[in-house]
């Protein structure tokens, strides 16, 4: 095949390169931020002339954002584990058997992703007070579960329907019931589906902010994204723009590392060898 | 150990298609049955109906006397090679092989006695260690006869086992699979579309067609004695050639020419109230070249003169091609899948070719316009309209017309 014309290849780079930076000009920007003493702040230079860890050091010592930090982990944990539990169990369900409403179900699931946040909040916040989940854990895991699962189905049932159902007849035929067949056999083949899934649903929940600002109302429960917007300056005369970013920065973090460490995971690969290929 | 009967099995699909119908067989303790059949004509469904993966709609499946329609696989006893082999790819050999003992929660020691042994028969000791992925296709597929053997099952189930297998490695796994049949003793029952497997691996063959079972025999059986069109031109390799005759004031009309039609065949004719228009099959060894026929032989048959299109040699035997206009006016639904089956309608061949074996001391070349002769004796002679072998009928099954 003959390489591609150069002109086009020039124009990819430079299209990918505007991507590129358009995308990590705002981060660096945050970071840069967050190295800024307070007066340096509006100077509008890119890089800071003083560099200090004050930005840091303030936000770390304060439980303003450790809780939150704390409650971000957990939540998103919590809601990230049982997320793909139900989800590995609903996709394997609608990827195997054939059962009365399985379409709706679907379609049931869809909706669910579709619908906009924004107008379930209220409904939500009263049934919150209602069961006297406001400001609990339960209160956002719940919600981020039932969020989470939609994509979890998607994914997994891809997952699922990639690997061969004679592995599954195979597993029945050597005395495995179906709990087993599912555990033994079709759960590890789907593992990197499961990783890929519960990065997602994890990433969905450590991002979350209208739930987590609406159904919370102290450090009790409220997740790191919506504390951020509880900062407040030295005085109340300034803006906490560095801490903000700092803050920013830090649970920024856990994601990159967390995607770094599971990216090669996420790729396929697992079921070669199962059948002639 | 233990015997399978099959009694009226019936398998209808919930969108109403028919996929085995009311199907008979039994199938004594150690024995080695095969099912064979083109592609979609139930074999498989019926296979996965002993095996417990699909349900029984009708009828009844006894495993060692007892009714099994409504047992899991897993209370079955019985173990199944599949096409893919369907090993499990996170799990080493060892662990492939001892799945269905951990399942049963043997002793971890009967386990590794059991596998181990399983392993020195199949010849894998050296590979346990190993994952299917790092396999060969033959050792992956002995991994699966593996994973069946250590469970001692009452019988073995085996699906298409070597049809993922190169050509030549198929013809030693066949090998391999017959010795260690013999060896285990055990009751199995084997899937395959193609006829050579068939014939060269059971003690009898069963035939399917579009979920009907066509005839059950030995190998010898099936290709002397076919029921049907449909056996007759499934078993055997080349294919029998089948062409028009037409029955007129005791002469047979073919289109290698005309012969007197003799008095057995014209008591079956009468007997089966047959048309006067029959199908007729001739094996390909049932030809030669009539230079090498002895003078008194060829009475028994019919001498003609064709065109060889192709000739060709295997060594021990030589392959003649010509045409002759054969299936005119034929249109048996038997027939016309046989081709689809064969290939031989979507390579575009003419249904006209007819196939000869000759003997290598021929002096027959390409392009000749040659004498043949067709030995008449070991003819087959079909009811176009429900492809039925009539000569059977009155033969009592022994003789030919």
């Amino acid at each position: 095949m003959a390489r591609p014309d150069t002109g086009k290849r020039i124009g990819w780079a430079a299209a990918n390169t505007i991507a590129v930076v358009l995308t990590l000009i705002p981060v660096l920007w945050i970071v840069s931020l967050s190295f800024k003493t307070p007066a340096a702040i509006t100077d509008a230079s890119f890089w800071p002339s003083q560099w200090t860890w004050s930005n840091y050091s303030g936000i770390l010592q304060t439980s303003q954002f450790i809780e939150p930090l704390l409650n971000s982990i957990g939540i998103g944990l919590i809601a990230t584990v049982i997320a793909v539990l139900l989800a590995s169990m609903a996709a394997y369900a609608v990827a195997r058997l054939e059962f009365p409403g399985k379409q709706v179900l679907i379609g049931m699931a869809l909706l669910i992703a579709m619908f906009p946040a924004i107008s379930l909040v209220t409904p939500m916040f009263s049934i919150e007070r209602a069961l006297g989940l406001f400001n609990t854990w339960p209160g956002l895991i719940i919600p981020y579960v039932a969020f989470g699962l939609p994509l979890g189905i998607y994914i997994l049932s891809a997952f699922f329907r990639e690997i061969p159902w004679e592995l599954e007849k195979a597993a029945k035929m050597d005395g495995a019931t179906p709990f087993q067949a599912f555990t033994k056999v079709i759960a590890p083949l789907a593992a990197p589906g499961m990783v890929t899934t519960a990065i997602l649903v994890f990433l969905f929940c450590w991002n979350e902010f209208l739930f987590a600002i609406s159904f919370t109302s102290t450090i009790g429960a409220r997740t790191a994204p919506a504390a951020l917007a509880f900062f407040s300056g030295s005085s109340q005369f300034t803006s906490p723009t560095g801490p903000i970013a700092a803050a920013a920065v830090v649970i920024t973090i856990p994601i990159i590392i967390f995607v770094l460490f599971f990216q090669r995971r996420i790729v396929a690969g697992l079921t070669s060898g199962a059948v002639k290929g | 150990m233990a015997d399978i009967v099959l009694d009226q099995v019936t398998k209808r699909f919930p969108d109403g298609a028919l996929a085995a119908d009311k199907i008979s067989l039994d199938i004594a303790d150690g024995e080695f049955v095969i099912l064979v059949g083109p592609s979609g004509c139930g074999k498989s469904t019926t296979l996965n109906m002993i095996a417990g993966l699909e349900d029984i709609t009708e009828g009844e499946l006894r495993i060692g006397g007892e009714v099994v329609n409504d047992k899991a696989p897993k209370d079955r006893d019985i173990a199944m090679v599949f096409q893919s082999y369907a090993l499990y790819p996170h799990m080493t050999v060892r662990e492939n092989m001892g799945f269905a003992l951990k399942l049963a929660r043997q002793p971890q020691s009967v386990i590794d006695d059991k596998v181990n042994e399983a392993a020195r028969i199949l010849d894998l000791t050296q590979h346990l260690h190993r994952k299917p992925a790092n396999l060969s296709g033959g050792q992956r597929q002995r991994v699966a006869m593996g994973r069946a053997i250590v469970r001692d099952p009452a019988a073995f189930l085996m699906d298409e086992p070597l049809s993922n297998l190169d050509a030549k490695l198929r013809v030693q796994m066949r090998t391999e699979v017959s010795r260690l049949q013999r060896r285990l003793g055990t009751t199995m029952v084997y899937v395959t579309h193609d006829q050579t497997e068939a014939m060269t691996l059971g003690d009898r063959v069963a035939v399917m067609r579009n979920g009907v079972l066509q005839q059950v025999g030995t190998p010898q059986e099936l290709y002397d004695r076919p029921d049907n069109l449909f056996v007759a031109g499934f078993i055997g390799s080349p294919a029998m050639n089948f062409m028009l005759a037409t029955i007129d004031a005791g002469t047979m009309r073919t289109p290698l020419g005309e012969t007197p039609v003799s008095g057995r065949l014209r008591q079956a004719l009468d007997h089966a109230n047959a048309p006067r228009e029959l199908i007729i099959g001739i094996r390909p060894e049932s030809f030669e070249d009539a230079a090498l026929v002895p003078a008194d032989a060829r009475q028994n048959g019919i001498a003609f003169r064709a065109t060889i299109d192709v000739l060709e040699s295997m060594g021990s035997d030589v392959y003649v091609y010509f045409s002759k206009e054969i299936e005119r006016g034929v249109d048996a639904a038997e027939l016309a899948e046989l081709a689809r089956d064969s290939g031989r309608a979507d390579t575009g061949g003419s249904g006209d070719t007819v196939v000869a074996r000759i003997d290598t001391a021929t002096r027959i070349r390409e392009g000749d316009d040659a004498e043949l002769w067709a030995d008449l004796r070991s003819m087959h002679v079909f009811d176009p309209a429900n492809g039925r072998n009539i000569a059977l009928d009155l033969a009592g099954r022994g003789e030919h017309p």
